[in-house]
């Protein structure tokens, strides 16, 4: 007996949780980490609005999601690999050479 | 739900404790198996003081591991440390909430043998499995020590890479059933006639291919010989589980045996019949008191198979090396699997009456 | 029973996720992620979602998750340490957040009449009813993935092969 608005406040809670995390943290593993609560936020409203309007589209969009997030993860961790090995650090703040 | 929330909940507690009690006693004789079998082996006896033929030695075991001392080392990062193990032993323990273990008898609206009948129950296992992975990962980092670091990433990466084949060794059996219902997948495997055996996936499914890639794969998930490098007593002291005594080491050691039994079971029930008898109504029972007793008998028969095959093939296989289990997992035994879904697909497809 | 088990889980999730923003050591913020998306499992089958609540297990907690704490132990990660730039990254990143929160809260209050009540079991979309959809209807957006999983693992290896 728990009203769908709440699940969608939960998940903005578990949203802006994330965007705090990723613009707060340093080390780039943990801002990749948020990227994905970010993207399991929004996974939970499409699964909120699933029930709402039992369709199945909205469970439907989730699968890509997750398929979309386990490809990034890999090619961001093996991203993370090159530059640790180029720069021997994690810290976002000191790997900036693209900035002016 | 016709009982209430109350009696729903006292009688699911209870068949987990009886479950679980079950299930502990039946790690602690695993472990007496493989030593008295492994010394067989090796032409020795094996335990034989304590009782019996050695029948106490487990209870010997546990007090002695019990009363030891429980040693922290200085370096390690506590938290995690204390809870890796608890992880590994919490996994394997809940994967055998969603295993039948006889027929389908019900006792006032109450399943006897199954704690929970999830329509995703396949799915579950392997979701729990691929969550015990955490007690070896957390453990070796945890431990601050290179053998246990070393152990913990060469663990990780076998379980991650065996998964996929595991998981794909799988979908040809799912396919023939339709679902993902333990209960329904055993189902589609009875027959009636004296060699209802026939009717297993393993022959009648011609789920054999599948059946060998997933037990390799289970092997090689459980860290087991052939495929215990994380493990490996030569080249890692003790790999992940190095700096641990007493209670601690024992949960990782009755972890890995609880895993054994799971794969086991699942093994029975996905590709051997399960509970059914292999001679149709033959041995099936009549009444619903020898029906339960003789469904249960098969069931336990066929697990202590597969563990018997465990401890076999411990005692004959020597260890592969890291990059030939790679090799192994990735370039065999992953498009074997494929091939299998596309040709239990293709004969699905030409053998079932087109809609 | 719904309300109880929401209560818990949604505790839980916003635990994880507050853990995650707090922790210094990245293995830390690894595991309470893991909490999180445990946890929305459960809530996924709440929400009768059966099959997304096992997927997110085995393929968040159980592979993405692992593949992070892999990379955080084979590159041997510490504690973050505090620099310059993360100050304005403190400056930015709470008020934003907090803005976007009550900015969505907002909106899902003032609308929460329009919204059902779930009851549990009353919509679940079972397993079969998914693959329906997803091998008919969206066959080829389907076939793409496989594509784009391709790519994926011919990047990674590209990118995480040394150079000799």
């Amino acid at each position: 007996m728990v009203p769908i608005s709440w699940y969608l406040i939960l998940s903005a809670v578990l949203f802006s949780i994330g965007v705090a995390a990723f613009f707060i943290k340093r080390n780039i593993i943990t801002v990749f980490m948020s990227i994905e609560l970010m993207l399991n936020a929004v996974n939970l409203t499409f699964v909120g609005f699933a029930q709402q309007w039992h369709e199945v589209s909205g469970q439907i969009f989730v699968f890509f999601v997750m398929v979309v997030a386990a490809a990034e993860a890999a090619v961001g961790l093996a991203i993370i690999i090159a530059v640790f090995r180029a720069r021997s650090t994690l810290n976002v703040d000191q790997i900036d050479l693209m900035k002016l | 739900m016709e009982t209430g929330l109350f009696t729903f909940l006292i009688v699911n507690l209870i068949k987990i404790v009886v479950v679980v009690v079950i299930l502990l006693m039946a790690v602690a004789y695993t472990v007496l198996l493989e030593r008295k079998l492994v010394g067989r082996i090796q032409n020795r006896w094996g335990p034989s003081r304590v009782g019996p033929f050695g029948l106490l030695q487990p209870l010997a075991d546990g007090a002695k591991l019990f009363l030891k001392e429980d040693l922290m080392p200085f370096a390690v990062e506590r938290p995690l440390y204390v809870l890796a193990p608890m992880i590994a032993l919490g996994c394997a323990l809940t994967s055998i909430a969603v295993i039948p273990f006889g027929a389908n008898i019900q006792w006032h609206g109450v399943d006897l043998f199954q704690i929970s009948d999830v329509s995703i129950g396949l799915l579950i296992l392997l979701g729990i499995t691929s969550v015990g992975v955490y007690g070896i990962a957390l453990s070796g980092w945890s431990s601050n020590n290179k053998y246990s670091l070393l152990g913990a990433l060469r663990a990780s990466a076998q379980v991650i890479s065996y998964e996929l084949a595991l998981g794909l060794a799988l979908v040809g059996v799912v396919m023939r059933a339709g679902s993902l219902r333990l209960r329904d997948i055993v189902n589609v495997q009875t027959g009636h006639s004296l060699v209802a055996f026939l009717h297993w996936n393993f022959f009648g499914g011609f789920q054999f291919v599948a059946f060998f890639i997933y037990l390799m794969a289970a092997y090689a998930e459980t860290n087991r010989a052939p495929f215990d490098l994380p493990e490996a007593e030569s080249e890692l002291t003790a790999g992940y589980h190095t700096e641990y005594s007493s209670m601690k080491f024992a949960m990782f050691f009755m972890a890995e045996y609880a895993n054994m039994i799971t794969v086991g079971c699942v093994a029975t029930l996905l590709f051997f019949g399960g509970w059914t008898s292999p001679f149709g109504h033959f041995l099936s029972g009549s009444g619903p008191v020898s029906t339960a007793i003789l469904s249960v008998f098969w069931f336990v028969a066929k697990v202590f198979f597969f563990l018997f095959l465990y401890i076999w093939v411990r005692g004959t296989l020597p260890r592969f090396r890291y990059d030939q289990l790679m090799g192994f997992g990735w370039t065999f035994l992953v498009p074997v699997a494929i091939a299998n879904i596309v040709v239990t697909g293709l004969w699905m497809g030409l053998s079932l009456p087109a809609h | 029973m719904h309300l109880a088990l929401f209560l818990i889980f949604g505790a839980l999730c916003v635990a994880g996720a507050l853990n995650l923003l707090l922790q210094r050591h990245p293995i830390n913020s690894a595991l309470s992620l893991i909490v999180v998306m445990s946890s929305l499992a459960v809530l996924y089958l709440l929400l009768g979602a059966e099959f997304l609540a096992a997927a997110q297990v085995i393929v968040y907690s159980g592979a993405i998750m692992v593949l992070f704490t892999f990379v955080i132990m084979l590159l041997n990660a510490g504690r973050e340490e505090r620099t310059r730039g993360s100050k304005m990254a403190y400056v930015i990143g709470f008020p934003g957040a907090a803005v976007l929160l009550a900015l969505l809260a907002d909106i899902f209050i003032t609308h929460s009449g329009e919204f059902h009540r779930v009851h549990a079991g009353e919509y679940v979309v079972s397993t079969a009813a998914l693959s329906g959809v997803l091998f008919r209807d969206l066959l080829l957006p389907f076939e793409v993935t496989s594509i784009l999983i391709l790519i994926a693992i011919l990047g990674a290896v590209a990118l995480a092969r040394k150079e000799h």
